[in-house]
């Protein structure tokens, strides 16, 4: 059950999906007592980034 | 038995990895690995005369790429570059929760291959296969494992150790202002025939065919779907609707099959030249809006359906055993005279198979992105060689796929549509012509298989795949009545992975071009400028969009002139990075070891110098573009009005601006990868001679507070090592 868990886990972070949570982690690790983003305000944020700054695809 | 050592490095401080040496069980398997590598090699190339599995050259792959990567990398990645465990990535040093973050290195993977791996690899080998097999099967194995994994990871490595700049920056620095100019135009250059040959390949598959048209266009409203959905209903809840957008785009392939069939069928049944209109219109359109409605839900989408395809076309090919129909080499490796695209072996075959065995432009993604996500500098290997070993491995199923096809059909399907003729009687004589045969019933039958109204002259890659794909997934899943569906899914998938190029493409293309301007008008840099963006995308999309429309209108058939330099074009980005990595080898005091991107970059330069030779100076107006100018401007000056496949003045006049253009292009190519390698060579030497040299800008050494395993699966000691963190409360 637990090996199950795990790769469910995994492939939630392949997706993306954990990455609030990761920001979640890192805020606590280096910026503790700081305000966060909340989960909407951090995906927006997230998506938008790739307005400014797009990722090259190959073929 | 086991013993573990540190293979003595003098000066690493993280040394090799834990090795095991003498270990018999080790020594066991890869005795066994290199065995059935050594016979699958053996039976795809001493085989003449009778047919074998196309499941041998899946082995003969796998075995290839398991040696070179638990040998090979390993020694590139310990010896030449040293990687150093011990010193902290840019993603622990610089770690923003955003752009650098250390990542897990499977994820990491899936993420870096998803962004390498696209059509690339699936349509240059299915082209390549009117050689025969045997030279794309050599090339793609040897050249991924000596040149193109080697290109992705050194060039990963060092733009780690430089907090992730890009190739163009890394360039600049280490090679100097005129090598780092010629380079990032070369990459403007390439941005934009890419996208161009990318979309005729879409436009070949889907001209005239409602069912494919209407499924890819359906994917626009499911984006816009998932997007809204991401954007407003449940923000990051990725999985959920990639599954729901999944399952809508396998509805739009059976829906495709009722709409073609239904009156609706003449909406979406569209010529080339519509088709290509709708691609500019749609290309300019994903460039100016936001990210989150088109393009970040495709991704998405692409990548899961990326993940499904390459596990269903391996499995299909190992499980169905199919037998290949192509000869292992056809005359047309010698004589030059390739009716898919011209040229003798050396130098196209390896002009043509880009993607696959050696891609420049996975360097734009080794450098850049995928460093400042890498938790461990021996990761390199499992990401770089690994990944690129990957997308090998797909390129090799592809030219499988194309081989098992009757040769027959393959000609048929890929000759130039103006050589076949009109009709099936027209198309079965010119296949007839160059010494292969296919009744028109036989050609009549193949497209009724696939409820296509024609397969005649779909040269492009992308439907001789789909045939292939279609003729294998049906043996083992559905039978025949499921045939026109897998077509049309492998159509679907192949257009879908080039259309989220030609989105990105089109997007990183105009940043590069208002970074460019905005060098002068400082106000046009800005990205939210809305005049800027939508200026730079309509040059970006204009220059795509005039070359896609001179290719579907060439009377000498678009992907027969286009896609060698396509080829060229990305071999010229290959060799900017080797040679950017050879230099800094050499500056780095490692020029025993320069042997290792000196080699590939020699064979590169070969390549590609010959072919742009071969393709401007040739007189043989079937392969030079300007002895075809002239052969076709004479005939304008003689007053003829007909020439060849041109069956018109208008005809005869495009061929020569066509042809002249494509010489100036060729020619620009030879000239920017002449300007990298001379300045590049002038660096080794200044380096070599040991004067003083900018010693680059390598990051200060900062020791990593992180431990985390270098392989995608963890090694004994490496789960020992996991445990102990875990009950030290501490997790890497």
């Amino acid at each position: 059950m637990s090996r199950l868990r795990a790769f469910w886990e995994f492939v939630r972070e392949l997706a993306g999906e954990r990455d609030y949570e990761r920001y979640l982690e890192h805020c606590a690790a280096h910026h503790p007592g700081e305000p966060v983003m909340s989960e909407r305000v951090f995906w927006r944020e997230r998506t938008d980034r790739q307005d400014r700054e797009p990722s090259a695809r190959c073929c | 038995m086991v013993t573990t050592e540190r293979s003595g490095e003098p000066e690493g401080r993280g040394g090799g990895p834990a090795t095991r040496r003498r270990d018999p069980q080790q020594i066991a398997i890869w005795t066994a690995v290199a065995v059935l590598g050594a016979v699958a090699w053996a039976i795809v190339a001493f085989t003449r005369g009778e047919q074998i599995s196309a499941a041998w050259l899946v082995f003969a792959a796998v075995a290839s790429y398991a040696i070179a990567y638990r040998f090979y990398s390993r020694y590139i990645a310990y010896k030449a570059l040293r990687v150093d465990d011990t010193r902290a990535t840019p993603a622990e040093r610089l770690d923003d929760g955003q752009d650098y973050q250390p990542t897990d290195r499977r994820v990491l993977f899936g993420h870096h291959f998803a962004a390498i791996a696209g059509a690339g690899p699936l349509v240059g080998p299915v082209l390549a296969a009117q050689m025969g097999y045997l030279p794309g099967t050599i090339w793609i194995i040897v050249g991924v494992i000596v040149a193109g994994a080697v290109q992705d990871m050194v060039t990963l490595f060092f733009s780690t150790r430089r907090g992730g700049r890009s190739l163009g920056q890394m360039a600049r620095e280490e090679i100097g202002p005129v090598g780092g100019i010629a380079a990032i135009v070369a990459v403007l250059v390439i941005m934009v025939i890419l996208l161009a040959v990318l979309a005729l390949v879409v436009v070949q598959a889907l001209a005239e065919s409602p069912w494919g048209t209407f499924s890819l266009a359906m994917t626009i409203p499911i984006a816009l779907f998932m997007g809204f959905y991401l954007r407003y209903l449940r923000p990051g809840k990725i999985i959920e609707i990639s599954v729901i957008g999944v399952a809508l785009l396998l509805l739009a392939i059976v829906a495709g099959g009722w709409v073609q069939d239904s009156s609706w069928g003449e909406t979406f049944h569209l010529s080339a030249n519509q088709l290509t209109l709708a691609l500019v219109i749609y290309g300019f359109a994903a460039s100016v809006l936001p990210v989150w409605m088109l393009l970040a839900p495709r991704d998405y989408l692409s990548s899961f359906m990326k993940i499904g395809v390459i596990v269903l076309l391996a499995a299909s090919i190992v499980l169905a055993w199919p037998a290949m129909q192509m000869a292992p080499l056809t005359r047309f490796a010698f004589d030059g005279l390739g009716p898919v695209a011209a040229g003798s072996l050396f130098p196209f075959v390896f002009i043509t198979i880009a993607c696959g065995a050696l891609s420049g432009f996975h360097a734009l993604v080794s450098s850049g992105t995928t460093p400042k996500l890498i938790q461990k500098e021996s990761q390199v290997r499992v990401i770089g060689y690994g990944a690129m070993l990957m997308e090998s491995f797909v390129a090799v199923m592809a030219l499988a796929a194309a081989c098992i096809l009757d040769p027959g059909l393959y000609f048929a399907m890929n000759m130039p549509a103006t050589v076949l003729g009109p009709t099936l009687e027209s198309a079965s004589a010119a296949v007839q012509q160059i010494g292969f045969t296919i009744s028109p019933a036989d050609l009549a039958a193949a497209a009724a298989a696939v409820e296509e109204q024609s397969l005649v002259g779909r040269s492009g890659g992308a439907p001789t795949l789909a045939v292939g794909l279609s003729t294998v997934f049906s043996e083992l899943f559905g039978g025949d009545a499921l045939r026109a569906f897998w077509y049309h899914f492998a159509i679907m998938f192949e257009a879908l992975f080039i259309l989220t190029t030609v989105d990105a493409g089109t997007r990183v293309g105009r940043f590069m071009l208002q970074d460019t301007v905005g060098n002068v008008w400082p106000r046009f840099k800005d990205t939210s400028w809305r005049p800027a963006a939508w200026i730079s995308s309509a040059v970006i999309v204009g220059a795509w969009g005039y070359l896609l429309y001179a290719g579907v209108n060439d009377p000498l058939g678009g992907i027969h002139q286009l896609f060698p330099l396509f080829g060229i074009a990305n071999q010229l980005l290959a060799a900017v990075a080797l040679a950017v990595c050879t230099t800094l080898l050499i500056k780095n005091g490692r020029a025993r070891y320069a042997w290792i991107t000196l080699v590939p970059l020699a064979f590169d330069a070969a390549v590609t110098l010959t072919a742009s030779y071969q393709k401007i100076f040739s007189d043989n107006p079937k392969l030079g573009f300007w002895a075809q100018r002239t052969q076709y401007q004479e005939a304008l000056d003689a007053g003829k009005t007909s020439l060849g496949s041109a069956k018109s003045v208008e005809d005869m006049q495009q061929v020569v601006f066509n042809t002249t253009l494509d010489t100036v292009l060729t020619a620009l190519f030879a000239i920017l990868i002449v300007i990298v390698l001379v300045d590049s060579v002038r660096v080794w030497i200044t380096a070599l001679r040991g004067r003083p040299l900018d010693s680059g800008s390598e990051d200060p050494y900062v020791e990593s507070q992180i431990w985390a395993p270098s392989g995608l699966v963890p090694t004994r000691e490496e789960r020992a090592k996991q445990r102990e963190l875990a009950r030290a409360g501490g997790s890497g």
